[in-house]
């Protein structure tokens, strides 16, 4: 085997160009040859050049790269329904704490610790959530969904119940239309009332024999309460269907009001919008589902129960099986328990006072019509012109846009969740991009960002021809 | 905003179209559903020898806002595909009547485009 030196040379930018490009280092093509193969020879290649930098020109490298991002560390990130929050530091170190990931081959007996913490967890989620038991199995969201909607078929089957559809609002969250289908259930669209809220009329016509289960999310992707729940549980419940509770607004309740007390029968908690855990971005992520006793026994496997102070791994009597290994993502679970844990009950309970707060002062300071309220933890307005256009030049005003486009009953739609640890002077920056892109001409708005990294993107050439490689931004 | 309707060609509600070539009829999208959807980055139809039925999905159109299912227009044995769209979907927005045409098809029956929209009760639709 033979590896030569590779070699870089960097071009300056050029200062004139519309858009800005990052100083690629462009390379000298090196030989690195390998004499002898045990592959095809149509499986080898003749050589491959391989960058060397220096470490200060690395350091750099990934700095400039890091710099050309825009996270929630770098300001406001108000994407309604994401809740793009803040994941305080203390979680990252209490997750790497030695002997925090045990490895989960190991007897129950030599990891009594970490067993009692999800433990600890399981009975906090279904103490705040209104649940009996609580799977900590399911790696995200959506997937938690998915286990949700085939617990509860699991429970129809064993009940006899042939039921094969699941009723969604159309404004749901996509997932929940895609876990009924995936589960191999019948998807009733039901439309939204004129207020904003489950038209509790057309849920009494589309519940049947056939409902297998209604999935809601409470407050709805508006920020608003579903006053109904009670009425609309009942609905359903009397058509020997389930309630499904999607939690990816459970920040506005947090502490205040539980699915469970709502009627609610199966629930999945996103932990990173919730509490406080990293988004996935298709990295580890968690899911936690719910369920109240009736369906318990239908849970993933194992659930860790607690007998005599000795913690141990059960298999639920009539358990779907596993949805994921082990034990889930453990180490985004520990975040989770640590950010519980510190917070506690008065904590918690802040944190959705501050969710809402946040939402209705922001909305107050900005020059929007926003239709539907009152509002909990995120609003839609309207942005009266191209939302996309408004979004892309609040970027020019050094902030992350809120949504844009969605959902579809709100005509131009700026979805916005602030997140409750934004201080009023954040806000205030939120509502100035807000307004200084309300008040700017068509032609900056048609032409924004122009003072981010990369300029205005052409999605369209974009997805006709991507460029999925390094190599390709060469041509 | 007025939408271009060709007389020539029956039309379905969720709008496409088909035109009568003698025996084979062509299918495309119309020039409203081309605006609605917006940029056109992919599009899927079926192979040369498929069967398709009419209201029944013919393919896929993806735009940079929405994946749209489409729906045949006709039903019979596809017989051509306008494979240029696989490299240029943006013939579909920039002339969804001519160049964006999706798949050419024998019709099962004579009366295959008499259950089509005609072109102003297309054009009624979208007003």
């Amino acid at each position: 085997m033979r590896y030569d030196q590779a070699t870089w040379t960097r071009e300056d930018g050029d200062e004139n160009a519309d858009t800005y490009e990052p100083l690629l280092a462009e390379k000298r093509s090196t030989e690195v040859a390998v004499d002898e193969s045990p592959l095809p020879d149509d499986l080898t290649r003749e050589s491959v050049a391989l960058p060397d930098p220096s470490e200060p020109e690395l350091a750099r490298h990934y700095t400039r790269l890091s710099q050309m991002n825009y996270g929630v560390e770098s300001g406001p990130f108000p994407l309604g329904s994401c809740t793009m929050k803040y994941n305080p530091k203390f979680t990252e170190d209490v997750a790497a704490l030695p002997g925090a990931g045990t490895h989960p081959a190991r007897s129950a007996a030599s990891t009594q610790g970490t067993l009692e913490l999800r433990h600890h967890l399981q009975t906090y989620l279904a103490r705040i959530g209104g649940m009996h038991s609580v799977t900590l199995q399911p790696p995200a969201g959506a997937a938690g969904e998915f286990t949700g909607i085939l617990v509860a078929k699991a429970y129809h089957e064993e009940h006899g119940n042939d039921r094969n559809e699941i009723i969604v609002p159309e404004s749901a969250h996509g997932t929940n239309f895609a876990s009924a289908a995936l589960a191999g259930y019948e998807v009733v669209s039901l439309p939204s009332a004129e207020d904003g809220r489950v038209d509790v009329d057309a849920l009494e016509a589309a519940v049947s024999d056939d409902t297998a289960a209604l999935m809601l999310t409470n407050p709805n992707t508006l920020g608003l309460f579903e006053r109904d729940i009670e009425e609309i549980a009942e609905i359903v419940h009397g058509a020997g269907g389930l309630l499904y509770y999607d939690g990816a607004n459970l920040n506005a309740l947090l502490g205040r009001v539980r699915p469970g007390d709502m009627g609610f029968d199966v629930m999945h908690y996103n932990v990173h919008k919730t509490f406080a855990t990293p988004h996935g971005g298709g990295g580890p992520g968690a899911g936690p589902v719910g369920v109240v006793e009736e369906l318990a026994p239908y849970l993933p496997s194992p659930q860790i129960e607690e007998r005599d102070g000795e913690y141990e791994r059960v298999e639920p009597e009539h358990t779907i099986g596993k949805v994921h290994g082990f034990a889930g993502n453990w180490l985004v679970l520990l975040k989770t328990y640590a950010y519980i844990a510190r917070l506690g009950d008065s904590g918690l309970t802040d944190t959705s006072a501050k969710a809402v707060l946040n939402a209705n002062y922001l909305a107050s300071q900005i020059d929007y019509e926003i239709p539907f309220s009152p509002f909990h933890h995120e609003f839609v307005a309207s942005a009266d012109r191209d939302a996309a256009d408004v979004a892309k030049r609040m970027l020019d005003y050094g902030v992350h846009p809120p949504t844009t486009k969605w959902p579809e009953i709100v005509d131009e739609a700026l979805m916005t969740e602030p997140t409750e640890a934004e201080t009023q002077a954040a806000l205030d920056q939120l509502a100035r991009a807000f307004n200084n892109a309300a008040d700017d001409s068509d032609e900056a708005l048609e032409t924004a960002p122009e003072r981010t990294a990369a300029g205005r993107i052409d999605q369209a050439d974009a997805a006709r021809n991507p460029r999925l490689s390094w190599q390709a931004l060469d041509n | 905003m007025s939408f271009d309707v060709p007389d020539d060609r029956g039309y379905m509600e969720s709008h496409e179209w088909a035109s009568d070539e003698g025996g084979t009829a062509r299918v495309g999208i119309s020039d409203f559903a081309q605006d609605e959807l917006g940029d056109i980055v992919f599009v899927e139809f079926p192979d040369e020898g498929a069967e398709i039925a009419h209201d029944e999905q013919l393919g896929v159109v993806e735009s940079i806002k929405a994946v749209s299912d489409l729906y045949s227009p006709v039903s019979g044995t596809v017989t051509a595909t306008n494979d240029e769209l696989l490299d240029a979907p943006e013939l579909l927005n920039d002339d969804p009547y001519g160049e964006g045409w999706l798949v050419e098809v024998d019709l099962a029956d004579e009366s295959g485009l008499d259950e089509l929209l005609s072109a102003d009760e297309y054009r009624d639709q979208i007003e």
